[in-house]
This record gives C-alpha cells, sequence and structure tokens, in this order.
C-alpha cells in the first residue's frame, strides 16, 4: 500500500476548474516530484493534501487513513507536514522557537499544568528545546538558534521551514519549491538534505520544483502537470521523454 | 544527527537575566513599602493603578499574546464582581469560595461569546465582543437580582485567618499580591507550549495551522484565561467597593484597560504594568489641567501613537 493515495481529486474555483480528477500515489520512504508549467495547480494540489483547500471530489489517503477534508492540524497531526512556496516562518520569533513550534502537536501540556510548573511540564518544555536544536543542527543552522528568524539568510530561511517540519515528525513531507532563489552552491547542498531527510530520518519526500537538474538528479518518481491535469508519471527517463511533457514545457519556457 | 556537536548551555532556556530582574524586585521592593510612606490618596490611587495592573494582563493575554481584539473585556470584569457580590450580598456566601464560582461563569461565558465568533476575523470579532460587553451591562441594569441600574449595595468585606479586610492599605496589599500572581500566572504561560501557540497563531495562522495548531482551540483557551483572570479582579472589586453598579463596566471601561495594553507596549509584561500605572494616574496627575483635560489627555495620546507606535515599552520582538 502506499504511503499517500490521491484518487480523481478535483477543485475549483467558482467556474475555474484548478484540478482535473487527479490521481497519483508516493511509496513509502521515496523522493518524489511534482513539475509543471506555473499556474498548474501544483501549489493547489499542496494546499488539498494539508486541508488548506477543500476538494470538490475525490480521496486522499495517508497511510490507508482518509483525510479528505479534515482541517490542517488535524492532517499535520496525522503526519503530514508541509513548508510554504513563499516561506512562512514566524519572523518575529527566534529560530529556535520556530523549530520548537513543530512539536505542538506532539505535546500535551497546556495552561493549567504551566502555572503549576509541574516536573512533567518542565520536562516536556526541556524535551521540546532540546528536540527543536537537534533539527536545527540536522539543517545545519543551530548556531542562530537564538536570532529573530526573520533575520535570517534566505537560504537559511528555507532550512529552517524544513526544520519546522521536521519537528512535527511527519511520515510525508511536502516541499513547495524549496530550491526557489538558491544559487547553484546552495542548491547543491540541498540536494544533499533532501536526501539526508530521507535517509536519515526515514520520511517521505514529495517535492515541487522548476529547476529541471535537481528534480531529474533528486527523484525516483515525477508527476508532471500542466492546466490543472495529470499529463505523465513515472521515472526521470521515461518523463523526460515523454511527448506531452516537452510539448508543455516547449510551450511555457524555452 | 551529531548529538555531541549540540552544546548542552544553548539548549538552556534563556536565563534570568538580571537586567530585568532587579528592576523587577526593586518595584515590587517600593510596592510594598509604599502605604508605610503614603497618604489615604496616594494609597487609593495606587490600589486602582494595581486593579488596572490585573485587568491589563488578563487583557494582554487576549490582545498581545493571541493578537485578538477584544474591545468588551470590562463585561468578564463585571461578571466576576457581580458573581461575587451577589453570592456575598445575596446567599451570604464566603467571599473566598465565590471566587472559584466566578472563575467558573466567566470561562462559560468566554466559551459562549468566544466558540462562535473565534472563528471570525478579528475586526469581525472587535464588534462582536463590542457587543458582548453592552449586552452585559444592561442584563446587569435590568436584572433584579444585580440590583437594576442602581447595582448591589452592602457586598461583605472578605475575612482572613478572622482578619477583615477594611481600609485601603488592606485592600491596596490585597490587591498587590493578586497583581503579583497574575504577573506570574502570565509568566509562566508565556514561556509555555501553550504561550507560543499563541505567537505562533498571532504572527502567521496559517503558518500556525500547517504546524499543527488548532487556531480556533488556541484564541479560545487565550480568551477563557483572560476572562478568569478579569472576574477574579472583579471580585476583589467588589469586596473593595462594597456596592457596584452597571456604570462602572462601561464601553469606556474595556477602551482603559485596553488602552493600558497597547499604551505600554503590548505583548510582554512590563510594558503592560507600565502602561496600566499610567492609565489609572492620567487622570490624577492632569487634575490641575481642569477642562482641559480631556483635550492633553488626546494630545498625549496622539503623541505616543506618533512617536512610539509599539508603546512606551515595547516588546523588542515587534
Ligand atoms: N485561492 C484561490 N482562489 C482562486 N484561484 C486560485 C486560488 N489558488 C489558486 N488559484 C488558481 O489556481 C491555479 C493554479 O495555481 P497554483 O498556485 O496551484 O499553481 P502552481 O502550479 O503552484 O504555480 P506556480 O508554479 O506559479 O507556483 C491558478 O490559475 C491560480 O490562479
Ligand atoms: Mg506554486
Amino acid at each position: 500500500m502506499a504511503l499517500l493515495e490521491v484518487r480523481d481529486l478535483r477543485l475549483s474555483f467558482g467556474g475555474l476548474k484548478v484540478l482535473h480528477d487527479i490521481s497519483f500515489s508516493v511509496e513509502k520512504g521515496a523522493i518524489n516530484s511534482l513539475i509543471g508549467p506555473n499556474g498548474a495547480g501544483k501549489t493547489s494540489l499542496f494546499n488539498c493534501l494539508t486541508g488548506f483547500y477543500k476538494p470538490k471530489g475525490g480521496s486522499i489517503r495517508l497511510g490507508g487513513r482518509p483525510i479528505t477534508g479534515l482541517p490542517p492540524h488535524r492532517i499535520t497531526a496525522l503526519g503530514l507536514a508541509r513548508t510554504f512556496q513563499n516561506i512562512r516562518l514566524f519572523k518575529e520569533m527566534t529560530v529556535l522557537e520556530n523549530a520548537m513550534s513543530g512539536q505542538h502537536c506532539r505535546s500535551r501540556h497546556g495552561i493549567v499544568s504551566a502555572i503549576l510548573h509541574l516536573p512533567s511540564q518542565r520536562r516536556e518544555e526541556e524535551n521540546i528545546r532540546t528536540t527543536g536544536m537537534r533539527w536545527l543542527d540536522f539543517v545545519g543552522i543551530q548556531q542562530h538558534a537564538h536570532r529573530l528568524a526573520g533575520g535570517l539568510s534566505y537560504g537559511d530561511q528555507r532550512r529552517l521551514e524544513l526544520a519546522r517540519a521536521l519537528a512535527s515528525t511527519p511520515e510525508l513531507i511536502l516541499l513547495d519549491e524549496p530550491a526557489a532563489g538558491l544559487n547553484e552552491r546552495e542548491k547543491l547542498d540541498l540536494v544533499h538534505l533532501i536526501r539526508r531527510v530521507r535517509d536519515e530520518t526515514g520520511v517521505t519526500v514529495l517535492l515541487i520544483e522548476h529547476d529541471m537538474g535537481l528534480v531529474m538528479q533528486v527523484s525516483e518518481k515525477i508527476v508532471v502537470f500542466d492546466y490543472g491535469q495529470k499529463i505523465a508519471d513515472g521515472t526521470p527517463e521515461a518523463v523526460r521523454a515523454d511527448p506531452r511533457v516537452i510539448e508543455a514545457y516547449l510551450g511555457t519556457e524555452d | 544527527m551529531t548529538e555531541a556537536r549540540i552544546l548542552p548551555a544553548a539548549a538552556q532556556p534563556r536565563l534570568m537575566r538580571w537586567s530585568v530582574v532587579l528592576p523587577a524586585l526593586a518595584a515590587v521592593a517600593c510596592a510594598l513599602v509604599l502605604p508605610q510612606f503614603a497618604n489615604a490618596y496616594v494609597t487609593e490611587v495606587a490600589t486602582t493603578a494595581l486593579l488596572y495592573v490585573v485587568l491589563c494582563l488578563g487583557l494582554n493575554i487576549v490582545v498581545g499574546y493571541a493578537g485578538l481584539l477584544d474591545l468588551g473585556y470590562a463585561a468578564f470584569f463585571a461578571v466576576g464582581a457581580y458573581t461575587s457580590g451577589i453570592l456575598t450580598a445575596e446567599f451570604g456566601l464566603n467571599f473566598w469560595l465565590t471566587i472559584p464560582v466566578a472563575m467558573a461563569a466567566a470561562c462559560v461565558a468566554g466559551i459562549i461569546i468566544g466558540a462562535p465568533t473565534l472563528r471570525l476575523r478579528s475586526d469581525y470579532l472587535a464588534i462582536v465582543t463590542l457587543g458582548f460587553g453592552e449586552i452585559v451591562r444592561i442584563i446587569a441594569r435590568n436584572l433584579d437580582i444585580t440590583g437594576g441600574a442602581s447595582g448591589l449595595i452592602g457586598i461583605e468585606r472578605p475575612e482572613i485567618f478572622g482578619f477583615k479586610l477594611m481600609q485601603v492599605q488592606h485592600f491596596y496589599y490585597a490587591f498587590l499580591v493578586l497583581a503579583l500572581l497574575t504577573a506570574f500566572v502570565c509568566l509562566s504561560v508565556e514561556r509555555s507550549r501553550m504561550g507560543r501557540a499563541w505567537f505562533y497563531v498571532r504572527y502567521d495562522e496559517d503558518a500556525a495551522a500547517g504546524i499543527g495548531i488548532n487556531r480556533v482551540s488556541a484564541k479560545l483557551q487565550a480568551y477563557m484565561m483572560g476572562a478568569v483572570i478579569a472576574s477574579v479582579a472583579g471580585c476583589l472589586y467588589a469586596a473593595k467597593m462594597t456596592a457596584i453598579s452597571p456604570e462602572s463596566f462601561t464601553f469606556n471601561q474595556s477602551l482603559l484597560i485596553l488602552l493600558g495594553v497597547v499604551l505600554g507596549g503590548m505583548g510582554r509584561i512590563p510594558g503592560v504594568v507600565l502602561g496600566a500605572i499610567l492609565v489609572a494616574l492620567l487622570p490624577e496627575v492632569l487634575r490641575g489641567a481642569g477642562t482641559y483635560r480631556p483635550l492633553v489627555t488626546a494630545v498625549a495620546l496622539l503623541a505616543i501613537m506618533l512617536f512610539r507606535p509599539n508603546g512606551l515599552w515595547p516588546d523588542k520582538r515587534v
């Protein structure tokens, strides 16, 4: 059974059909990519998967469990984390506080135990903090832990968003254009980091990316969208050779 | 993940900074000895200031932490005052026992108003809370049990270990204890999982939902905690005044509390305490200005908004 199974997913805004009967799956432990020209509906698909948009029809299953139509926080708790295309950090808070935020759904102490300073609450806080530091270390920005997130370089902000998502201990992580705005060197580091996410933490990765070099290099399977439809789905070699993909890309890019 | 590279010190909570702790201790020490040197008038004004400190700290949870605009906060203050007042005056209940009842009543009121409205965007919320504040006041005006427009009289003075709180000084110390307790509670929660969740929601609701925070529940908890604090302040206020009327809980009162939160710099405790004290002192300081008082107040507020838009003692982050 695949970790993520999307079946006949449909989405529209008013008269505008954004997704037409999308079906695909992601196997556990894979690194897969979702590509397509601007406006193809990639981010909209992520928004459906994570509960930000309510699909018009179809079903989404995570580890066999239906998650269609659940609110975002429930879906995160069930093991699906994401990053955003236009970075959405808590810029006014510290880097560490951002990393700690991911563990909210994995911890339980509330207002009363905080007021009473219960030992179990102190221990949980300590744990949230050290785990946050560990994820900062994983993505390589631990030295910035006590700076404000908004003051980080662009590349480090992307890393922090990844650390925050990983801190929710997901089974599947969705990365929306993680390489956007990075230079060639940073892109190489990112490829390395994405592989480490899968290899060292076992988290399955599905990413949206425009950089074909990066996509071909990192993904085992690629799904291609154009005008809200899936036009291809397969290995990088198969997708690269697919006439419909070539046509879609010739039409929009050079 | 190489454990060895993690510096243990970096993983520790930021240590108490002496630059913050010492001034705070000094302020508390001054507050403790103030009635020994001050006359009854000054002690009375200081007691009012402490009341505003408690109320502003409570509202700060809603406005400063969770980022919700609440224009009817005095309603929860009224719920506490009337609950305690009615239970002591009409039913002869011991003052201290009325506090948990008032807290529970404030919780219920918080849920009734919060649960349906906290899904709304914050500008709608402001209007709904404004309406709620007025409704509570109008209900108090029209019920028999609340004493109608003239209010409740003959509220019992509380006793503690056989000692009856009577004089201005007694209530000054009672409010000081409540203010310190409230500050401790706020500080504890601010630095906890739920406190951080409020800040996440305030800074970016979508990102907060995306990392697994139930935003409606987080907002509701902030709202209820704010309500509970106001209700406890209300209990002690009723006991101090021995008589309360709907006119103590007007929209103006809500605005003054909000002003205290915003004036000092919402979000963090020192700024809010400063704002609360200013709100209580301003009318006294400006007594000499006579009929020009509203003008002077307005100009002072405008100047603050222009030159210190984040408050007099803002949270460094904002
Ligand atoms: N909330 C919304 N309301 C109305 N239309 C929307 C909304 N979100 C997306 N769309 C539309 O859906 C279509 C797909 O947008 P989407 O952002 O999913 O594309 P994308 O593949 O992520 O593109 P890009 O590569 O530029 O990020 C676009 O035509 C967009 O205008
Ligand atoms: Mg997109």
